[in-house]
């Protein structure tokens, strides 16, 4: 059987690794070749690089950061963020990349979706999701880093993202991202059921024992997350030998 | 020297910075010259198979990839491990390269999602100069969406999908192929792939 996946995720801007920090703006935290290499040494199965450069100069940056950790780092890598055509799919791609992750650019053009899945192969292509509960068990979806409510039903998205050939999906919950308590339970399930491509987990993880609750309580396939591999509060390691010792398969 | 062979069919980088990263040296070629005279040769490829063979073929590097299939060890990766075999039925049925006894088709449908794409376990069934310093625990990483069908002799290793998915494979002699991806898969892709190179030539 497949082992569940433990993802750690670089938020890039300019070609440097940086965290926002209790809403006091962006702080840099490091080299993203070295994180990912630091990273891949405690087993991470796939490494995130997820692109906030805002300008259109900044864009050919995070290339050359997938480039040079693909010269040391021999897991999948997947790159996320300002991906909007073909091309960059393709550039993306050749830079070194596994996969890319789409978001606010497919929610607004599904065909993104289609024609990167149709030219590079469905397992090249995870769409990432922002959602929002707007009451129990009903969310929508949401695009620009969480500022704008689509008014999209959350469960008919995804399963329109993986009729058009997704590989994979990466939810994202805006409720619990960053409140450190968990991962989105309930949300999290609800996509799972709906659709059958693996579901990553993402946003709320705050402590060890989160990463082996979303594998006990939901069929998720890996969990990603960012701040508390970037912190040392917890290494991959640890995650690994807590989802173990509960009787998860991890790598 | 290693020989990665380039004939078009993509994530050939990615070995070659394997090979670069464990300190071998190697180059991506199509010239018949450079694969016949390297010390050892590596087949890629991510695709589908009658691409694949049309790349070959329009390549004219079939009769050279048999040559040194022949005299030297060689390793077919991922789709390039399933062109080894001697037809694949993706797309219709279609001739691969007939090293290897035996054929490729889809994963069998148990319910699980196809494709096959993540970490998964090696059991080992025979013996295989790969396998060299491994331990019981190895993880590889996988991408596809067909496999291989072939003899108890061929398989060194499979993995379990809902049914025995074949991951390592050799014909006794100099060809082996591996359906993960060695340069994707850690140390242990690493450790393979040092095996590898690491074989005594002819």
């Amino acid at each position: 059987m497949l082992a569940k996946r433990i993802i750690p995720c670089l938020d890039v801007r300019d070609g440097k690794v940086v965290k926002g920090v209790n809403f006091e703006g962006i702080r840099e935290v490091g080299d993203p070749v070295e994180c990912a290499y630091e990273y891949n040494l405690q087993g991470a199965d796939e490494i995130v690089f997820y692109d906030i450069t805002a300008s259109h100069e900044g864009r050919g940056v995070i290339l050359d950061v997938v480039r040079e950790t693909a010269k040391k780092v021999f897991v999948p890598l997947t790159v996320g963020g300002g991906i909007k055509t073909v091309d960059d799919i393709r550039n993306t791609l050749r830079a070194g990349a596994d996969k890319v992750s789409v978001n606010s650019q497919a929610v607004q053009n599904p065909q993104l979706i289609k024609d990167g899945a149709d030219i590079f192969g469905s397992q090249c292509i995870c769409v990432g999701v922002d959602a929002k509960a707007i009451s129990p068990n009903k969310w929508t979806v949401y695009i620009n880093g969480g500022r704008i409510d689509m008014g999209i039903d959350l469960i008919d998205w995804v399963k329109q993202c993986e009729a058009l050939g997704a590989g994979e999906i990466c939810l994202n919950s805006i409720d619990t991202d960053g409140v450190r308590g968990g991962f989105d339970l309930p949300m999290l399930k609800a996509v799972v059921d709906a659709v059958s491509i693996p579901v990553i987990a993402s946003g709320g993880a705050g402590k060890l024992g989160d990463f082996a609750e979303a594998f006990l309580k939901t069929d998720c396939s890996a969990a990603l997350a960012a701040s508390l591999f970037h912190f040392k509060e917890l290494t991959v390691g640890q995650v690994k030998d807590d989802c173990r010792s509960k009787g998860i398969i991890v790598r | 020297m290693i020989a990665i062979i380039d004939y078009g069919a993509g994530n050939i980088f990615s070995v070659k910075n394997a090979l670069d990263f464990l300190g071998v040296k190697s180059a991506l070629t199509s010239d018949p010259g450079e694969i016949l005279s390297a010390d050892k040769v590596i087949l890629p490829g991510v695709g589908a198979f009658q691409w694949a063979m049309d790349k070959l073929e329009q390549s004219g590097l079939v009769d050279t990839v048999k040559k040194a299939a022949s005299e030297k060890p060689f390793m077919g990766i991922c789709l390039g491990m399933q062109l080894l075999f001697d037809k694949s039925f993706e797309f219709g049925e279609r001739e691969g390269l007939g090293l290897i006894k035996g054929y490729v088709d889809r994963i069998p449908d148990t319910g699980l999602v196809i494709p096959h794409m993540g970490w998964n376990k090696l059991e080992y069934n025979r013996q295989c100069p790969l396998f060299e310093g491994l331990g019981e625990d190895e993880y590889v990483y996988f991408v596809h969406s067909y496999q291989a069908y072939c003899g108890d002799e061929a398989l060194n290793a499979y993995v379990e999908y809902g049914s025995k998915i074949p991951a390592v494979v050799s014909d006794g002699k100099f060809v082996y192929g591996c359906q993960f991806h060695p340069e994707k898969s850690g140390q242990t892709g690493l450790d393979i792939l040092k095996n590898f190179v690491s074989l005594r030539e002819g």
